[in-house]
């Protein structure tokens, strides 16, 4: 077998992917020596295993993922986000004042309120519990400013483009600040033509993301 | 008694389904939908999901519950129907449940409910297995992880001969009606309905009739979801 060659067709539910003995890594399962797919999807057969990268689906969290959430539930301890998954991401008072925090001392609402979106990480996720966030780190915390797209969050990594080479793109011919969390969440900062056209990039990238030359379709629609 | 080729009172032959057809993607709030069009059935399909569970004790740690929903619509059939949810519709959301169940791989989803709503827009004969047809689709619309398809095909007697598809004029004259339902890259069949009586033989042919017919819904559902997904090339599957 080439080493390097990646090998791609479209697959649904049920379909086998390939027969023998590879590595499953994503969206597929071994049944006997095939490989059968679990999703629709794109499937990739490397040298090191077999994969479907799919186009339609829940956000699933992941450790270290940077997510764009909003506030939808709160108590004395903790803030409930929607991250746009299965379970409200959990963003603890401790993570927020440190160690020291007191529910009676310090106030919830200084912070975060209901309805305001933040950008976090995970902290950690196991689909046993709860997804733990943190808005501790560069660039998390609250948003002050700005608009929100959604996109199939398994087509961000088309948004990003190889090396982040979309998403320069479209900052540089927009003019639009982007920040991308990865369920699916985008944070658009500029003016309202720099959105709209950043917006519409989006779209066009969640409506033909398994295309060829999706850079030519949005310097195209950039431009127009 | 079997008398050949007899003409079928909607003028089809033997071995030959209504006309289908079916649209994937059909509502926006649903994270997976579809519309199937079977006959003179009309039903729409739609997937939500996985989600938090509600109430929280029917929760199970280590695997989804799946949710399911038959329900026909006040004008669905010739007299008004009742919009409450009768007996008969809870047992059809039981089995549609169970035949659906078998290809979800629900060990993915921990602590999650997966809700299946179908709605009978339209009611005609055989609409459980037109239901299953298009939740199938609409669960490998909304992206849940499955081993395969589920296709739904009946097959029954009427006039003592072995028909495919058996419709509603023909459910209550007729003899007999099988419904099956089946993973079609297996085989393996996930829900088995009998309703009359057939002899060894005619059900041998009934059986192998209405595995042809669920070959040919198989080829529509995935014409469905690749139009939607793959602008319609017809993924790797070799016709």
């Amino acid at each position: 077998m080439k080493t390097n060659s990646v090998e791609r067709k479209y697959v649904m539910p049920g379909d086998v992917v390939i027969e023998g003995d590879h590595n499953p890594i994503a969206n597929v399962i071994k049944s006997g020596n095939k490989i059968i797919s679990t999703k629709i999807g794109m499937a990739e057969i490397a040298y090191n295993g077999v994969r479907v990268i799919p186009l339609n689906g829940t956000y699933i969290p992941r450790m270290d993922d940077v997510v764009i959430g909003k506030v939808a539930d709160m108590n004395g301890f903790a803030w409930e986000v929607d991250i746009n998954s299965w379970f409200f991401g959990i963003l603890t008072g401790s993570a927020v004042f440190g160690r020291q925090f007191s529910s009676s001392r310090d106030s919830m609402k200084s912070q975060f309120d209901k309805g305001e979106c933040l950008i976090a990480k995970i902290l950690s996720f196991d689909r046993t519990r709860d997804p733990l966030i943190s808005v501790s780190g560069p660039g998390l915390g609250k948003i002050k400013e700005g608009e929100i797209a959604y996109i199939t969050s398994s087509k961000i990594p088309r948004v990003i483009g190889k090396k982040g080479a979309m998403i320069k793109l479209i900052e540089e011919n927009t003019g639009c600040r982007m920040t991308i969390g990865q369920n699916g969440a985008i944070l658009l900062k500029g003016t309202d033509e720099a959105r709209t056209k950043a917006r519409n990039a989006i779209k066009l990238i969640g409506n033909q993301a398994h295309t060829s030359d999706l850079n030519d379709k949005v310097i195209s629609l950039i431009s127009k | 008694m079997s008398k050949n080729n007899i003409e079928r009172i909607s003028g089809r032959a033997p071995d030959e389904l209504r006309n289908v057809s079916i649209k994937a993607g059909v509502i926006k709030n649903a994270d997976g939908s579809a519309l199937i069009e079977f006959g003179k059935n009309k039903i729409m399909a739609a997937v939500f999901g996985p989600k938090e569970v509600h109430p929280k004790h029917m929760m199970i740690s280590d695997r989804a519950i799946i949710k399911c929903r038959y329900h026909m619509m006040p004008f669905s059939t010739d007299t008004r129907k009742r919009p409450n949810i009768s007996r008969r519709e809870i047992e059809i959301s039981k089995v549609i449940r169970e035949a659906l169940q078998p290809a979800i791989i629900m060990e993915d989803y921990p602590r999650t409910a997966i809700e299946i709503y179908i709605e009978v827009l339209q009611s005609d004969g055989g609409s459980r297995c037109a239901a299953i047809n298009a939740a199938s689709t609409a669960l490998a619309d909304a992206g849940i992880n499955m081993r395969d398809l589920v296709t739904a095909c009946a097959a029954g007697k009427v006039d003592g001969q072995v028909v495919l598809d058996v419709d509603d004029t023909e459910d209550k004259t007729g003899e007999a009606d099988m419904p099956i339902a089946l993973l079609p890259n297996t085989g393996l069949i996930t829900l088995f309905q009998l309703d009359g009586n057939l002899s060894k033989e005619e059900f041998d042919k009934a059986l192998e009739l209405a595995k042809t017919g669920c070959d040919k819904l198989y080829k529509l559902q995935r014409d469905a979801l690749s139009e939607k997904y793959f602008d319609g090339k017809n993924g790797n599957k070799e016709e």
